[in-house]
C-alpha cells in the first residue's frame, strides 16, 4: 500500500457552550489513498465539520484538536495561518452543497474562473482563458464561451455545481472535499456531476471524501465508507458491501429507507442506543 | 367520490413579456380517502398546484373542485376548515417568536373552537409530541419535532384534504420514516385524503395510491403504484425519472 | 420538583405554562445580554441617568434657577461648586441633574412617537404592496430628502419653540428611516412559509401585520431606535443649542452649551460639562444599542 495522501488521527472539533464544550466531532481517525472516500451520517453527526476540520475552517470559537492531520507526511496543524491558505485550493479544494452561495454574484464565470487560476498560477490573462475554457470543457459544459460570459443566476443548479468543480480543479489539487455536492440537485443531474467528479478524480490520481447524507448514493459512488453518529465513526466498509453492514445504526438507517422494490405499510423507525454515542471511534485507517 | 377534481388548470406568474406558465393544462382526480402523488424535477410544477389550490398562486384559470364544490377566486374561512398544507421545510414554516402552544391556539380559535386547551393537548398527543412540548419555541425543537407541530397545525381545523409539499425532504432518513409512518396513521385514524408532492420516487411509492408524473408544468402521466414498483411507466420522461431513482 | 432552584425553573427545556416559557425565554435573552460587558456598562449609565432625573431635588446641592451674579464662572473645584458656575452663577452640576429630566423626556417621547410611525408605515406599506406602497413609500421619501436638523428647524419655526413642538419636530424627520426597515423586514417575511400557513388558516391581514409581522420588526427597531438616541439627543441638543428647543432658564443641556459658547476660551468648563454629560448618554445609548442587537436579532441568535 502506498502512504496515504492524508492521515488523520484522533480528531475533535469542540465549541464552547453556555452549557459546557460540546464536542461536535470526537476521536476521528482516517487515511485517505487515491481513492473516493464517503462519510456518511444525519445532521448533526459531525460529517460537514470532519470536512471543514481537515481545512482548519472551523470559526473561532470553535477549535480543532487531533494528534494530527498530515497531508503527504506533514502535519496541517502545525502550519500557520498564512502557509494554510496555500493548502487550501491549492493541494485541498472543497466543493459545497449549494453552488449559489459559492460564487460571486456580480462577476461572470469567466471573470471569476481567470481570477482562481491567475490566483495559483503566474499566467497571463490570455493564458489563463483557455484554461478555464479547458476546465469547462472537462466538466462537460458544452457551450463554455457562452457561460464564460454568463452571471451565476443564469445557471441551473447542476450547471453551477459543475462550474464549482471546474474551478476547484483549477490548481490541480490532490485532494477534493465534496460536501453534499448533488443534494441541491435532481436526481437525473446528479448522476451526470457524479460521473464528471468521478473521471476527474480517476484520471487525476486524486483522493475524493464524499460527505453525504444518501446511503445508496454513497454505497453507489464510492469506494470506501465511514458511517458518522454523534461525532464518531460507528463503522467502516467497502462502500459495495454497506448494505451488509453490521452495526445496528447503519442497519436501522438502511431499513428506515422506503424502497420501490419492497412494498412495506409501515418503516422500521430507527430506535436509537445510547451506547452508540459512548462507544469508542472506530478506525477508518488502514 | 371525487374529494379533489383538477381540470385544465394553468398557472403562471408575471404578466406580458415575463409571464411564465408554471402550470400548462393540468387534469386529475383524488378519490375521497386516496393518496394522490406528484412527482417531477425542480420546477416542474408540483409545488405550484398545491399553490393554486390554496390560492397561495392566484393567478390560474380552469377549475378546481373540492368535495363537488367548485373553489372559487377568494376563499371563505370554510375552505381552509377543509384544505390544509404541509410546507417542505419545517424550519420556515413555523413563525421564530411563536411557541407551539401560541400556534396551534391561534389556529384553533381563527376555526371558531372554543374548547381551546383539550384541542391543543390533543393534537399535540396524536402527532406524537406529547405534552412536554407545548410550550417550547421552535429553536428548542429539531426538524422532525417541527415538522410534527406543522402538521398538527394542518390538522386543527380536522380537514378532509391535506396538501403535502415534500413534507421529509428537509429531514434525514431516519426522521423521514418517523413522518411518513405518522402521516400514514394519521390518514387511517382521520380518513384523510392526501395530495402528496415528492420528487422521490420511493417515497411516493411508499406513501400513495396513484401519481402523476409532471415536467416543464404538464402531467405526462398518470399511473398506478404498482405499475411504478413493476418499472412499467408508458411516457419516456417517467422512465427516465424511474431510472435515475433506483 | 421542590428543590428545583430559580434558575433551574427559568433555564427548564420544558416549560410548563405560557408564563413559564416568556419569563424563560427573557430570562435567556437577560443571560445573552449580561455577557456582554460594554452592554451592560450602557445600561448602567442609562439606570444611573433615570436614578438622578428622578432623585434630582435630593441630589441637587443648589437650585438650578437660583442667580447669584457675584459668584459667576466659578471654576471647577470652587467652594460649593463641583463643576463651578455659569454666567448667571448658577450651579452647573444642579443644572445637569435637572438637565437629565429634560433630556430623559425627550428621549422617551421621541421613542414613543418616531418607531412606532414608522412601524406602523412600513408593516402596511411592506404588507398591502400596490398603489398604499407607491404614496407611503414617496412620502417617506419626502422626509427623507431634507437634512434632519433643517427639517426639524422648519418645523419647530412653524410650530413656535419650545420643549414639546422640539420633540415633535424631531419625531416627524426621525420616522422615515425606520419605516423603510419595517418595510424592508416585511417584504422578506411577507413571503415566508409561516406567514403562508397563517393564510391558510383564513387569517386577515390585520392581523398577520399585528400578531405576525410585528413582533419580527420591533426587535430590529428597538435596536435601531436605541442606536439613534444618541443622534436624537443631539438634535434636541442642537435645536436647544440654536434657541429653538428649550427655552432659558430651563437646564437643557444643548442650551446650557448654547449658553456656556460666549466664554469657550477663557471658563472651557461652562460649556464642556454639559457637553461631556450630552457625550456620556449618547455613548450609553450605543452600547445598549450594541448588545440589544445581539440579544434580540433573530437570525444571529439560533
Amino acid at each position: 500500500m502506498m502512504d496515504p495522501l492524508l492521515d488523520i488521527e484522533n480528531l475533535w472539533v469542540r465549541f464552547p457552550t453556555r452549557q459546557g464544550v460540546f464536542d461536535a466531532v470526537r476521536g476521528v481517525s482516517f487515511t485517505l489513498g487515491r481513492e473516493r472516500l464517503g462519510i456518511v451520517g444525519e445532521s448533526g453527526s459531525g460529517k460537514s465539520m470532519t470536512g471543514r476540520a481537515i481545512l482548519r475552517l472551523i470559526r473561532p470559537p470553535g477549535r480543532v484538536e487531533a494528534e494530527h492531520i498530515k497531508l503527504d507526511g506533514v502535519d496541517l496543524l502545525q502550519k500557520s495561518e498564512k502557509e494554510m491558505r496555500d493548502v487550501r485550493g491549492e493541494r485541498i479544494s472543497m466543493v459545497m452543497q449549494d453552488p449559489k452561495f459559492s460564487l460571486n454574484p456580480v462577476m461572470t464565470i469567466g471573470d471569476q474562473i481567470i481570477e482562481a487560476y491567475r490566483l495559483h498560477n503566474n499566467a497571463s490573462k490570455s493564458e489563463a482563458r483557455s484554461k478555464a475554457l479547458e476546465m469547462l470543457g472537462a466538466v462537460s459544459i458544452r457551450d463554455p464561451e457562452r457561460v464564460m460570459r454568463a452571471y451565476p443566476h443564469e445557471m441551473s443548479g447542476g450547471m453551477g455545481q459543475r462550474i464549482m468543480i471546474a474551478m476547484m480543479l483549477i490548481p490541480n489539487p490532490q485532494i477534493l472535499i465534496a460536501d453534499e455536492p448533488t443534494s441541491a440537485l435532481d436526481v437525473s443531474v446528479q448522476r451526470q456531476v457524479l460521473d464528471i467528479m468521478d473521471r476527474l478524480v480517476k484520471e487525476r490520481g486524486m483522493g475524493l471524501i464524499f460527505i453525504s447524507h444518501d446511503l445508496n448514493l454513497v454505497a453507489d459512488f464510492c469506494d470506501r465508507v465511514l458511517i458518522m453518529y454523534a461525532g464518531r465513526i460507528v463503522e467502516v466498509c467497502d462502500a459495495d458491501k454497506l448494505h451488509d453492514a453490521q452495526h445496528p445504526y447503519t442497519r436501522g438507517l438502511l431499513n428506515s429507507l422506503p424502497r420501490l422494490d419492497t412494498p412495506r405499510d409501515r418503516l422500521d423507525v430507527l430506535e436509537r442506543d445510547p451506547a452508540w454515542s459512548d462507544a469508542s471511534s472506530v478506525s477508518g485507517r488502514i | 367520490m371525487s374529494m379533489l377534481n383538477i381540470e385544465g388548470l394553468n398557472v403562471w406568474f408575471g404578466r406580458d413579456r415575463d409571464r411564465v406558465d408554471a402550470v400548462k393544462g393540468a387534469s386529475f382526480d383524488v378519490g375521497t380517502g386516496e393518496s394522490f402523488g406528484l412527482v417531477g424535477e425542480s420546477g416542474s410544477g408540483k409545488s405550484t398546484i398545491l399553490r393554486a389550490i390554496t390560492g397561495l398562486a392566484p393567478t390560474w384559470s380552469g377549475r378546481i373542485t373540492v368535495d363537488g364544490r367548485a373553489v372559487e377566486k377568494a376563499r371563505p374561512r370554510a375552505f381552509y376548515k377543509q384544505v390544509q398544507m404541509v410546507f417542505q421545510d419545517p424550519y420556515a414554516s413555523l413563525h421564530p417568536r411563536h411557541s407551539v402552544d401560541a400556534v396551534l391556539a391561534e389556529t384553533l380559535k381563527l376555526h371558531g373552537f372554543t374548547d381551546i386547551d383539550a384541542r391543543v393537548a390533543k393534537l399535540l398527543d396524536d402527532v406524537g409530541l406529547g405534552q412536554k412540548f407545548r410550550f417550547r419555541y421552535p429553536h428548542q425543537l429539531s426538524g422532525g419535532q417541527r415538522q410534527r407541530v406543522a402538521i398538527a397545525r394542518a390538522l386543527a381545523p380536522e380537514p378532509q384534504l391535506l396538501l403535502l409539499d415534500e413534507p421529509t425532504s428537509a429531514l434525514d432518513v431516519s426522521v423521514q420514516a418517523e413522518i411518513l409512518n405518522l402521516l400514514a396513521d394519521l390518514r387511517q385514524g382521520h380518513g384523510l385524503t392526501f395530495l402528496m408532492v415528492s420528487h422521490d420516487l420511493s417515497v411516493v411509492g411508499h406513501m400513495c395510491d396513484r401519481l402523476a408524473v409532471m415536467k416543464d408544468g404538464e402531467i405526462v402521466e398518470v399511473m398506478d403504484v404498482a405499475a411504478l414498483r413493476a418499472m412499467k411507466a408508458t411516457h419516456p420522461y417517467s422512465q427516465h425519472l424511474l431510472q435515475a431513482s433506483v | 420538583m421542590a428543590d428545583m432552584t430559580l434558575r433551574q425553573w427559568l433555564l427548564t427545556d420544558t416549560p410548563t405554562s405560557r408564563r413559564h416559557a416568556k419569563l424563560s425565554a427573557l430570562y435567556q435573552g437577560w443571560l445573552a445580554f449580561r455577557s456582554n460587558t460594554m452592554a451592560m456598562i450602557g445600561l448602567g449609565i442609562l439606570l444611573l441617568l433615570v436614578f438622578i432625573a428622578a432623585a434630582a431635588p435630593l441630589l441637587a446641592p443648589h437650585d438650578p434657577f437660583v442667580q447669584n451674579l457675584g459668584n459667576r464662572l466659578a471654576p471647577l473645584g470652587s467652594e460649593g461648586h463641583l463643576l463651578g458656575t455659569d454666567s448667571l452663577g448658577r450651579d452647573i452640576l444642579s443644572r445637569l441633574i435637572y438637565g437629565a429630566r429634560i433630556t430623559l423626556y425627550i428621549v422617551a417621547l421621541v421613542a414613543l412617537i418616531a418607531p412606532v410611525v414608522g412601524l406602523l408605515v412600513g408593516t402596511v406599506s411592506g404588507y398591502v404592496g400596490g398603489w398604499v406602497d407607491i404614496v407611503l413609500m414617496r412620502i417617506t421619501d419626502i422626509f427623507l430628502a431634507f437634512p434632519r436638523l433643517v427639517l426639524a428647524l422648519a418645523f419647530v419655526a412653524a410650530l413656535g419653540a419650545g420643549i414639546e413642538n422640539a420633540v415633535i419636530a424631531i419625531s416627524l424627520t426621525a420616522w422615515p428611516p425606520y419605516a423603510r426597515i419595517a418595510r424592508a423586514e416585511t417584504l422578506t417575511i411577507r413571503s415566508s412559509d409561516y406567514i403562508a400557513a397563517i393564510k391558510l388558516q383564513g387569517a386577515g391581514g390585520l392581523r398577520i401585520i399585528t400578531k405576525h409581522i410585528w413582533p419580527l420588526c420591533i426587535s430590529s427597531l428597538i435596536v435601531r431606535v436605541t442606536l439613534d438616541m444618541a443622534g436624537i439627543i443631539l438634535a434636541a441638543a442642537g435645536l436647544g443649542f440654536l434657541g429653538l428647543g428649550a427655552q432659558p432658564p430651563s437646564p437643557e443641556w444643548g442650551a446650557m452649551i448654547s449658553e456656556g459658547r460666549r466664554f469657550i476660551l477663557d471658563h472651557w468648563w461652562v460649556a464642556t460639562m454639559p457637553g461631556l454629560a450630552i457625550f456620556t448618554v449618547s455613548l450609553a445609548f450605543n452600547l445598549l444599542g450594541d448588545g440589544l442587537r445581539d440579544v434580540l436579532d433573530p437570525k444571529a441568535g439560533e
